[in-house]
């Protein structure tokens, strides 16, 4: 495991991958960004971020709602607005999954006829078009490409909102297994000289009579033209898994501390486990401040929600203002307690995951949400270790 | 409300990862069977998690009654496809269709819609044969619902004969109607949920046919003060106010002795961190509310401090619901 002291900084200082994974709505996207930025800002060198699917404002200010699959550099007066001057430059890109698998069948398409032919397919349109498995695979891609081509120090990858968050681990494996897979063999078998075996006749028989023959021959018509890339799928596939599990690839595991997605994060670092993959660290987000666990917060709180009323005359002026300071005194009691039991539950998952994981980073919950370089800063900072 | 929500036959729940769309399946499910409806809750999502708010075991695809008129279960496209052939094919080979199962999944992810119209075929299915009077489906996360519920249709243009393309369209009478099927996307008052709240149903009008039957807000956190309070609780964090605070407590209750001003500082700003979220809640539930069409109902389910599971989170969830439905 990393060394905890240089926390973040130093799991970033000592990658060139990081791809941030988690549940949805945890703040993937965020983390990845301020990461990233920070990196860039302090650290220096080239940094890209790769996006998946940003919050309209944060993709706003990061330049990124034009540009699609471009890569694009955060300009000077971002990094102006935001009071800082940045060691190195920031870039960001946005996963175009559509435009992302286009590139690929122009890459291993053997001819052009072979090329254009699939990029008509209604069927190519709509897998790539449509279905969440296509954005696994094309991610894992994409950062492949980026990263061989040597452009960037640092590629953080904020991964997509798969339904099951290891989905995208498994995805250059599929896809080559799929590739190389027996049912792929029987499917574009030309239909009058199939072979039909005992071990393929239950196949056909299901096949035929749920999907109907004529739709089976579409698809045999799409993998058949699809199988003419088969060499160059399966190599690159087998690259991104290679590259997954090289040593300057870590992930770092993203969570708030509710139940759902601690869950999540708990069951993701075991999958990244049994992958020999490398945990980076655990950032958690949203996280109540500790103050909220004072034993001696708690006692206040009691009195207030209790005898608001008595506290509030030994403190008023006159009745009227008795009345409305009771109110508040009740509310700010009511609430304080409200919050610590959130925050000891809280506190005990923190606990578990933070056993887990070398480095843990903690963000607070902020005021307002993150939709600008300063917001990502503001972020990074509280991930980053103090300097001075 | 011209249509009660619980009066339909087939629910939808769906939403962004994270915002309770489970929670709200199982307490609106819950609520139906209170009132004698029977009940189906089903699981298409399968994390396990629709068993935690009944505190039950896990479910499989046999529904499993957990408390009177109401049954969980959930739905793997294996099963749903077992039940399918041996249904509507009388298909002699069930036995051996276990190795077929990987199988099919290649061909169900490269013919679109299979995988979805199985799910969808399923509970719709569940509906036709009148096994119950509503089925709740806690469906996938936002992006993925549209394709779901948009399967019929896909299928119809891409397949031109078939056994399944027969299937379409009993489903699609079902799903198109909006006095028996509708989509109840779940939120919460944070800026991303209410974005993605606001393209779903943008895309459900435009791209499905399946009516939008509410929006649940969840997680709202109650109002704290009102601006005379907010005044008071003001002058209540200074220097000054804090002392007279420490003193006061200290005077009402003789075991409040660790109670200092640093205490007292700490707990008022606990108290302004929910008076911020709660503002910044509001603003996104604004945004919200203007977003969506005014004839949407738009149901609001408070912060539940206690717990985020179990049957006792379900119950107050449902009750919540029940306030806000009048039902």
């Amino acid at each position: 495991m990393a060394s905890t002291d240089a926390g973040l900084a130093g799991v970033l200082a000592a990658r060139e991958i990081v791809i941030t994974c988690g549940s949805g709505g945890v703040g993937k996207t965020t983390t990845a960004g301020a990461l990233a930025a920070m990196a860039a800002a302090e650290q220096g060198g080239r940094v890209l971020v790769l996006t998946i699917d940003p919050a309209r404002r944060l993709a706003t200010a990061l330049g990124l709602e034009a540009f699609g699959n471009q890569e694009v550099r955060i300009p000077d007066a971002a990094w102006a607005a935001a009071g800082t001057r940045p060691r190195g430059e920031l870039w960001a890109a946005m996963l175009d999954t559509k435009a992302s698998w286009d590139d690929l069948v122009r890459l291993h398409a053997p001819d052009d006829a072979t090329r254009d032919a699939i990029l008509d397919n209604p069927l190519y349109r709509n897998i790539t078009g449509k279905f969440v498995q296509s954005h696994d695979y094309i991610a894992m891609e994409r950062l492949h490409e980026i990263h061989s081509s040597g452009r960037y120090d640092l590629v953080v990858v904020d991964t997509p909102p798969t339904r099951n968050a290891i989905d995208f681990l498994e995805a250059p494996e599929r896809m080559a297994d799929f590739f190389s897979s027996r049912l792929l063999r029987w499917l574009i078998a030309p239909s009058r000289s199939r072979v039909v075996s005992a071990a393929s006749k239950p196949f056909y028989t299901v096949a035929d009579r749920i999907l109907g023959s004529q739709f089976l021959e579409d698809i045999a018509e799409f993998f058949i033209l699809f199988q003419s890339m088969y060499d160059g799928f399966v190599a690159r596939a087998e690259a991104v898994t290679r590259l997954l599990r090289d040593p300057r690839t870590a992930f770092v595991v993203v969570s708030t501390l509710e139940p759902g997605p601690s869950r999540e994060a708990s069951f993701f670092i075991d999958e990244l486990e049994a992958r020999d993959l490398l945990l980076g660290a655990v950032v958690l987000n949203k996280v109540l401040p500790n103050a909220l666990l004072d034993p001696a917060g708690s006692e206040l709180a009691r009195v207030l929600s209790t005898s608001s009323t008595d506290v509030a005359e030994r403190i008023a002026d006159d009745p009227d203002d008795a009345r409305t300071l009771g109110r508040v005194l009740r509310e700010v009691g009511d609430s304080f307690a409200n919050f610590a039991v959130v925050a000891q539950r809280e506190a005990e998952q923190r606990g578990a995951l933070a056993r887990r994981a070398g480095v843990v980073g903690a963000v607070p919950h902020l005021d307002e949400d993150v939709a600008d370089l300063g917001g990502l800063l503001r972020v990074g900072h509280a991930l980053w270790p103090a300097t001075g | 409300m011209a249509l009660d929500l619980l009066d339909r036959r087939l629910l939808f729940v769906t939403g962004k990862g994270g915002v309770g769309k489970t929670a709200v399946s199982a307490a609106l499910a819950s609520l139906a069977a209170e009132h004698g409806r029977r009940t189906l809750v089903c699981e298409v999502d399968a994390k396990g998690d629709l068993a935690r708010f009944f505190e039950t075991a896990p479910t499989g695809f046999a529904p499993r009654r957990v408390q009177p008129n109401l049954e969980v279960m959930t739905l793997t496209t294996e099963e749903s496809l077992r039940e399918y052939l041996k249904l509507q094919l009388r298909i002699p080979l069930i036995a051996k269709i276990g190795p077929l199962a990987r199988s099919f999944d290649f061909v169900a992810n490269a013919a679109p819609g299979v995988r979805e119209i199985l799910t969808v075929g399923k509970v719709a299915y569940e509906v036709r044969e009148d096994h119950y009077d509503l089925v709740v489906v806690d469906a996938t996360a936002s992006g993925h619902v549209v394709a779901q519920l948009g399967a019929p249709e896909a299928i119809n243009e891409l397949v031109k004969v078939g056994l399944v393309r027969d299937q379409t369209g009993w489903m699609q009478d079902i799903l198109h109607d909006p006095a028996r099927t509708g989509v109840v996307v779940v939120t919460t008052p944070e800026e991303m949920p209410v974005v993605e709240t606001l393209e779903l149903v943008e895309r459900l009008g435009a791209e499905t046919q399946v009516a939008l039957a509410a929006v649940v807000a969840n997680r709202v956190l109650p109002e704290l003060f009102g601006r005379r309070e907010e005044e008071r609780f003001e002058q209540l964090r200074t220097d000054e106010g804090i002392g007279a605070l420490v003193a006061a407590v200290r005077d009402v209750d003789g075991r409040s002795g660790h109670v200092d001003a640093a205490v007292a500082t700490a707990a008022l700003d606990a108290a302004e961190l929910a008076v911020t979220l709660r503002r910044a809640k509001a603003d996104h539930l604004t945004t919200l509310r203007e977003g969506l069409d005014a004839a949407t109902p738009l149901l609001f389910v408070p912060e539940l401090f206690a717990r985020a599971h179990g049957a006792r989170a379900t119950a107050q969830i449902a009750s919540a619901l029940s306030d806000e439905i009048g039902f």
